[in-house]
């Protein structure tokens, strides 16, 4: 299901603290620590930014915007995360965003020299979101430690646009504007691969697939991600998910944090 | 958004689903991440080469053994042990030449104080107090700290450590806590509060706090030499063939004892207080380095053993002075050390210590270092004025004041399982910023070590075998 864009304005402002203009695109901006996330968040948004802290929490938000093509967009630069299994807040607010916000489109930050690591994250965001590009950042650094990676097979082994990119160098920045802007306005289309998992836990899945899906629907989410953070036993999730299912029946600013197991 | 209300609420969901997690033998978490893994690295296989490095091979093959099952639990203990022989071993020459050295300085001191015709009591303040508690402590503890440390410092610098996490994250996640948490119980060996700092590094809530208050279970720098010189005269003295070997297994023993505490603690606690699940660990094993002899020896020696050191000397000199006064004022027929160690005694004897040894564990509190220390400064200044320049001669103080196998055994166990030092509770009361979880930090290990030193001494006792 997808939001209209009056409820979705509605609903970033009430619950993440988020001002979107009317018309405009909105773009999470996801990665690691240290690949480079925030050198794209400031080359892409110049010193149209601004920043606080999401609703309730100490960790910062940055907002930032651009133009491009006559379309105006909004960056949300989520915190710096290796998962989004919501060990910790940070992964918390990352996971809540891309899964209640419904941003327009994501872009994933990889670092190339350990790629493999990296593609954990992504993979991850397949899971909740179709748009997704992915930005293979510090090119440069890989080939000094001659790492050479094949970018067309990995976008086809991803199914989502690869933008190879040195930021601190400046390049791929163009590409990257013009991939965000193909897939916000639908020329480009993105299939994201899902994580195939072994027997045991697709078993699971199927078995709880049929319990989750009216939840799933009415909350536009993928029911087969509500089934696996319930076989994860993750109770910030069902926490986050209780919360903003109360949200969307009560008065807006309910969003109060998670608590732990404090 | 149209939320019409679900016919299943959330909570019916959850309750299914639980149902259906606990039908798998294995953590589904688990499974899952290491399914995403397995996912990663396949495409990674697909879209990345690079050109061979032989070095990552020998990394390779060496991790296979060094985190295997059957090798990496054993190699772990051997190196531990190796490390306590030879520390053990080798420490006592250098000691007793220390020790002859710095006391024949004092006969010195004595001569010139008595030489300016300094009043007695100020000789005994500086000399018999301050001066003979610096020079015990830098004698006994200098040695053991110097070899100790730059040997775990090569240890550590070599990458073993993540190793030692790796091989330790399924025994902890089986006590519900996080993998993490071993790395934050060997920095725990260097220092408890850098230990309870370094649980940072723990994400969750929940995890973070059992690895606080488990923390304190390994014994630090401070605690140490107070093992190594109690096992060395008690355990290993008595059994004099292979002392060294004895001894370095006594003091592992004692180390795994603190291991197998933290995780049951760290279990009960997950159990009771802090209910959840674990959360999955994901750790990337650096590159196996050569240590850099210089940089090991510059981290061990003046990062720690001068560290510990210099701490051990500011808080044990003004503290030899202050018993010595407390032994030497009289109230009534007897010294305020001995009127506060006999009313300490009962308690003392309950768990197979004694008056003064509390005491000392008690003064301790600023600093584990001088605990000992603390000890013979109270023995000495109560019975007779002898010096000493060898274990020997400790262990004769130590037996004069009715000490025995048991005794040592219980002080080991006590010095183990304890109330964490002042800075470590204040660490503690500043990574948690609660003075609930800084008191059971305080509460928890100071009853477990009062259990364990009285069920000991009352079945040893009842046993007769003392």
């Amino acid at each position: 299901m997808i939001l209209s864009a009056e409820k979705k304005r509605e609903l970033w402002q009430n619950y993440f603290g988020i001002s979107l203009a009317k018309d405009q695109i909105g773009v999470a901006l996801a990665g690691n620590p240290n690949v480079g996330k925030s050198t794209i968040f400031n080359a892409l948004t110049g010193l149209h930014q601004h920043t606080g802290n999401w609703p309730g929490k100490t960790v910062d938000n940055a907002q930032g915007g651009f133009q491009y093509n006559q379309k105006s967009f909004l960056i949300v630069d989520l915190p710096g995360t290796y998962s989004l299994l919501a060990h910790s807040v940070e992964e918390q607010i990352a996971r809540d965003f891309l899964c209640f916000a419904n941003p327009d489109v994501t872009v994933v930050v990889l670092d190339a020299t350990c790629l493999e690591r990296n593609l954990n994250l992504a993979l991850q965001v397949f899971e909740i979101t179709p748009n997704v590009i992915v930005c293979l950042n510090l090119m440069d650094e890989a080939s000094k430690k001659n790492l050479v990676i094949d970018v067309p097979s990995l976008e086809r082994e991803l199914g989502v646009p690869v933008v190879a990119a040195a930021a601190r160098q400046g390049q791929g920045l163009i590409e990257l504007r013009e991939k965000v802007f193909q897939v916000a306005a639908g020329s480009l289309k993105t299939t994201p691969r899902q994580i195939i998992y072994s027997y045991e836990v697709e078993k699971a899945v199927k078995e709880l697939l049929p319990l989750v899906e009216d939840i799933a629907a009415s909350n536009a989410l993928s029911p087969r991600w509500i089934a696996l953070r319930l076989l994860d036993g993750d109770r910030t999730f069902l926490k986050s998910l209780d919360s903003f299912l109360s949200h969307e029946q009560t008065s807006p600013l309910s969003w109060e944090e998670s608590k732990c197991a404090l | 958004m149209c939320s019409m209300i679900p016919s299943r609420s959330l909570s019916d969901v959850c309750g299914e689903a639980e149902s259906v997690r606990q039908s798998n033998l294995h953590s589904f978490s688990d499974q899952i991440v290491a399914d995403i893994y397995g996912n990663a690295e396949q495409i990674t296989r697909h879209v990345l080469s690079k050109k061979e490095n032989k070095r990552i091979g020998f990394d390779h093959r060496l991790d296979d053994i060094v985190t295997s099952m059957w090798f990496g639990y054993p190699l772990m203990l051997l190196l531990l042990a190796v490390i306590f022989w030879i520390t053990m071993e080798g420490a006592n020459i250098p000691s007793q030449i220390l020790a002859s050295g710095l006391f024949a300085f004092q006969d010195q001191l004595t001569l010139w104080f008595q030489w300016i015709g300094a009043p007695n009591w100020l000789h005994g303040v500086l000399v018999l107090g301050a001066y003979r508690t610096l020079a015990w402590v830098v004698s006994v503890m200098l040695p053991p700290m110097a070899i100790f440390f730059p040997l775990f410092t090569l240890l550590e610098d070599s990458g073993y450590l993540p190793r030692i996490a790796f091989n330790m994250d399924h025994i902890f996640k089986k006590a519900k806590a996080c993998g993490k948490q071993s790395l934050t119980m060997c920095m725990g060996f260097g220092c408890n509060a850098a230990g309870v700092t370094s649980c940072r590094i723990i994400d969750s809530p929940r995890e973070r706090l059992i690895a606080i208050l488990t923390n304190n279970f390994v014994p630090c720098n401070g605690r140490f030499p107070t093992l190594i010189v109690v096992t060395s005269i008690f355990i290993g003295g008595a059994l004099i063939p292979y002392s060294g070997v004895i001894n370095a297994l006594v003091i592992t023993g004692l180390i795994l004892l603190g291991i197998t505490v933290t995780l049951l603690v760290s279990w009960l606690l997950s159990k009771t207080l802090l209910i959840g699940e674990p959360s999955s660990l994901v750790l990337e094993l650096p590159s196996y380095r050569r240590p850099q002899i210089g940089a090991v020896i510059y981290r061990s020696m003046i990062d720690r053993t001068l560290f510990v050191l210099r701490r051990a000397i500011l808080m044990s000199a003004p503290a030899g002075a202050v018993i010595w006064v407390l032994a030497n004022v009289y109230v009534g027929d007897q010294s305020i050390l001995s009127t506060v160690a006999h009313a300490l005694n009962p308690l003392g004897q309950l768990i197979g210590l004694d008056g003064f040894i509390l005491m000392a564990f008690i003064l301790g509190l600023p600093a584990n270092e001088i605990v000992l220390p603390i000890l013979i400064m109270s023995y000495l200044a109560t019975g007779s004025l002898q010096n000493f320049s060898s274990l020997e001669e400790l262990r004769i103080i130590l037996v004069n004041n009715g000490w025995n196998w048991l005794t040592a055994i219980n002080v080991m166990l006590f010095s183990l399982l304890h109330w964490p030092c002042a800075t470590t509770l204040l660490t503690t009361y500043k990574e948690t910023g609660s003075t609930k979880w800084t008191f059971l930090t305080f509460l928890i290990p100071t009853l477990i070590g009062l259990t364990a030193c009285f069920t000991l001494t009352q079945v040893i006792r009842l046993l007769g075998l003392v």
